[in-house]
């Protein structure tokens, strides 16, 4: 297109006058094309020499040589507000953005009142708007090098993400400029660039969802300026000034108060809970009408799952940290005492163990007759169910703490050093993948894909049969949580706070939803809703297509484990000591 | 029991026959109705590819790029592919050389990041970044290149990278990527970047006010223009039996996908099936340059 130059005006030899210099080039192959742009170019200049209004620069010169034409306009000391947003790294204040707004809508009326005919902006968007050292708007690139490409038989190639509906046809309105406006709020407001997305999709990004401290007003005059047809917008820039001045005397008198969310958080009561004599960090099984808790008091609990009634507990050497796994009226579970426990869940009795070198903190997977599991001696084991004999034992090199997924062919599963493998049912590896730092999120497969996050902050989408990356995630900071997958949503907790939504097909995100604290537990998804404990203590129920909070639940201490939903109650533990029975 | 005696003995009495010939199944379908699973192993794709100015335009300003390698040992196979179709406009000269310059760029970079995890015999180590990532860096640079070496022209370009069963899909622009499976279903699955589709989705037309619009064939989306953009990336499992079809919309805007369809299951060879499909096309008036890339999972 072009540069702009910082020049020296040398009619006034003795001072410094800096002026800006905009050349434009005019390089289309057809001269046809070439002599028009030079005729508009001049006709829009002329147009332009006669404004008046400070968010306007002066025009102070026109030329053209050869095939570049030249503006020579007042230079403005500042920056744009596309530059302002990448530096801010985030949404823009609301009040800074309402008193932009105003004076945008301001300039903008100025120049739909121009007589003999109303002057269209047609090109409204950040990069056009800069803030000079008074922090005042002046609106720069009154489109006077703007093109439209076509290439052969109408083949056009489009224009930005700002522009209304109606622009692309050619029609230029008053209601455009409100369009484009209204597109550049939402830009400032949500930190999303319309260019990016598909065209006029600003009604699946809602400003509030994006950024929950923008005043409702203020969004519902947003979204009356994008509305798609142009009746249904503002009549006039003036309509829409009028709109935000109003809303900036309602969230000024608002002052700073929080728009609090309706508190659900008592609202929502348990069915029954039961109180354990230390944390439960792992997570609860249900199978048959009774409820199955590990507890860091070393004991096995198994309730009524109706009431919570206590029915037996089992008592081992070790807190027990892994979900227990019901098998063929057999539970199997793993203690920090080294063991792993098989025990009849009609008596309650020791059916019979098996000794590893380290506490076992993972929970255990059964397949192809054999319970498989991970110690924090660095082994994954393969032990026969019928026999209670090892069958094999692969040496890792570091604890291992995820759950091994098991598919027709293969395990999965990840360690405390970093390391991904994939081994097959004689304990040979397939293949190896190395992060930089933990893995104790447990993985799934699915659709050929592996998903898994790692304490480096990435989680992670791969080939199930080679390895290789196919996507990846990067969060805030890194997560022990597993992830949940439901079609093609993905969800898993993060230490940055965060429940994230990611597409399975390419990482894309979906949403994000900030709690109180770490998210280290495990969410689960059914009936499209999302539940996660985080270590604010709070189950959250989100609505799986945009994160949505549904209600919440605040238990007194942190809850690390992974629930579960049976009959749609919903069952988990909390470091209170609490087992928590819920209605879905 | 009586019946199955006079079957066996009986008289051969002449029954009212109703005469009605249906259409026969073609390869494909016969052998998907009569389960007769056909296993190929080591698992492979066969390519072919079809290309044609067309009957309305003087230049063709389409380019194709395949590269298909296998490595089998038995105990790991790696089947690797790059398929890209890339669908220039701008006139001038400026369309062929945007679509040449841009599935070159985007080709070599693919290759040159795999290509020393699946030759070097030494080590196979996986390349650092994700499959996605590699995509997406190659298309930047196919866009940077178009911006450099055909200022003012443009392009679409989709691209699929098959790894063993699953494919890496990017996507800009008109062109478009199918699934296509023997049972019939014929599966776009790649999103149209185009205003029309755009207001297809939105409600505000018709398919059928679609095919007549002023502004059918303008992109909001495309290789080649300053504003940003990023192209759509996913990740799927290769229809296996069926086939791949990537091609421009000088295909796909031009005949039905029936008819496709049809040709694709009247011939076993790739090859001979994208060069009816070609013919196919420049019979219906060939408005505009076809491209395609068929590929045929076994």
């Amino acid at each position: 297109m072009g540069s702009v130059y910082r020049a020296r005006d040398l009619h006034f030899p003795n001072v410094t006058k800096l002026v800006a210099v905009k050349e434009m080039m005019n390089n289309s192959p057809d001269p046809l094309v070439r002599k028009t742009i030079i005729q508009n170019f001049e006709r829009e200049a002329n147009i332009l020499v006669t404004l008046n209004h400070i968010a306007i620069p002066q025009i102070f010169d026109f030329f053209s040589i050869d095939e570049r034409s030249y503006l020579v306009l007042e230079y403005i000391h500042g920056k744009d507000l596309e530059a302002l947003l990448v530096e801010n790294n985030g949404p823009m204040p609301e009040d800074n953005v309402l008193s932009w707004a105003i004076e945008l809508c301001d300039v903008l009326e100025y120049l739909h009142s121009h007589q003999p005919e109303p002057i269209i902006f047609r090109d409204m968007k950040p990069s056009n708007v800069m803030i000079n050292q008074q922090g005042k708007v002046v609106l720069v690139d009154f489109g006077i090098a703007k093109n439209f490409r076509t290439g052969q038989k109408g083949t056009m190639i489009g224009t930005e993400g700002y522009s209304p509906p109606e622009q692309y046809r050619g029609e230029a309105t008053p209601a455009a400029d409100v369009y484009a406006l209204g597109a550049t709020l939402h830009h400032l407001l949500t930190n999303r660039d319309p260019r990016i997305e598909a065209p006029f999709s600003f009604s699946e990004r809602k400003i509030r969802l994006l950024n929950p401290r923008v005043s409702l007003e203020l969004e519902l005059c947003i979204d009356t300026a994008l509305q798609y047809n142009p009746e249904d917008r503002f009549k006039t820039i003036a309509d829409m000034k009028a709109a935000l001045l109003s809303t900036a005397k309602k969230t000024g008198a608002l002052s700073r108060m929080p728009l609090t969310r309706n508190n659900e958080i008592q609202s929502v009561k348990p069915l029954w809970t039961f109180k354990c004599e230390d944390e439960i960090r792992g997570s609860v099984t249900h199978e048959n009408g009774k409820i199955f808790s590990g507890c860091y008091d070393n004991n096995l609990y198994v309730l009524d799952a109706a009431d919570g009634s206590f029915l037996w507990k089992f008592a081992t050497f070790g807190g027990i940290v892994g979900k227990p796994v019901i098998f063929e009226n057999n539970v199997f579970l793993g203690s920090e005492d080294k063991k792993l426990y098989c025990l009849s869940t009609r008596t309650g009795k020791e059916s019979w163990t098996f000794q590893a070198d380290a506490p076992i903190r993972s929970t255990v997977k059964i397949a192809e007759g054999h319970v498989f599991f991970g110690s924090d001696d660095g082994f994954l084991y393969a032990v026969n169910i019928l026999s209670n004999r090892l069958t094999w034992r692969i040496d890792s090199g570091a604890a291992i703490r995820t759950t091994p997924f098991i598919t027709k062919d293969n395990i999965y599963f990840g360690n405390e050093y970093g390391d991904f493998f994939c081994l097959d049912f004689s304990g040979h590896v397939k293949w190896r993948f190395k992060t930089k730092k933990a893995i104790t999120s447990s993985p799934i497969v699915e659709n050929g894909i592996v998903f898994f996050a790692s304490v480096d902050s990435n989680f992670y989408a791969l080939d199930a049969k080679s390895g290789w990356v196919v996507w990846r995630f990067r969060m805030e900071k890194g997560s022990v949580s597993s992830p949940a997958k439901s079609d093609n949503y993905v969800v898993f907790g993060s230490a940055d706070n965060h429940i994230y939504c990611l597409d399975a097909g390419n990482g894309k995100e979906f949403w994000r939803y900030k709690t109180d604290h770490q998210v280290s537990g495990s969410p689960i998804i059914h009936n499209n809703f999302v539940y996660c404990g985080s270590a604010d203590g709070t189950l959250y129920c989100l609505e799986l297509k945009n994160g949505h909070e549904r209600w919440k639940f605040k238990t007194n201490d942190v809850i690390t484990g992974t629930p579960t939903i049976a009959n749609e109650i919903l069952y988990f533990g909390s470091s209170d000591h609490l087992i928590y029975a819920l209605y879905a | 029991m009586v019946d199955f005696l006079k079957k066996i003995f009986g008289n051969k009495k002449k029954s009212a026959d109703i005469n009605i010939e249906t259409a026969p199944l073609t390869e494909d379908q016969l052998r998907y109705v009569t389960k007769e699973e056909l296993v190929v192993t080591p698992s492979q794709l066969l390519v072919g590819i079809g290309q044609s100015v067309g009957r309305q335009r003087e230049i063709n300003e389409d380019s194709i790029f395949y590269f298909n390698s296998v490595y089998a040992n038995s105990a790991n196979d790696v089947s690797f592919g790059v398929f890209i179709v890339a669908d220039g406009m701008g006139g001038h000269e400026f369309g062929e050389v945007a679509s040449q310059v841009a599935s070159k760029t985007l080709g070599e970079y693919i290759i040159q990041k795999f290509y020393s995890p699946l030759f070097n015999p030494n080590s196979s180590i996986p390349p650092q970044e994700s499959i996605q990532e590699i995509i997406e860096k190659g298309i930047k640079l196919a866009q940077n290149a178009v911006i450099l070496k055909a200022p003012g022209g443009g392009t679409t370009i989709t691209v699929g990278l098959i790894l063993g069963d699953q494919i890496t899909i990017g996507h800009v622009g008109d062109s478009r990527l199918y699934f296509v499976y023997p049972d019939g279903r014929f599966e776009a699955k790649t999103n149209d970047h185009t205003f029309v589709r755009r207001l297809i989705d939105l409600g505000q037309i018709t398919e059928a006010e679609a095919k007549d619009h002023p502004n059918k064939n303008v992109l909001y989306r495309a290789l080649g223009q300053s504003e940003p953009f990023r192209p759509d990336l996913t990740n799927l499992t290769i229809p296996k039996p069926g086939y791949i079809m990537l091609c421009s919309d000088g295909l796909w805007g031009v005949v039905g996908e029936d008819e496709l369809f049809r040709l694709i299951t009247s011939a076993e060879n790739p090859s001979i099936i994208c060069s009816k499909m070609v013919d196919a096309a420049n019979k219906a008036g060939g408005p505009d340059n076809i491209s395609v890339i068929l590929i045929k999972t076994i």
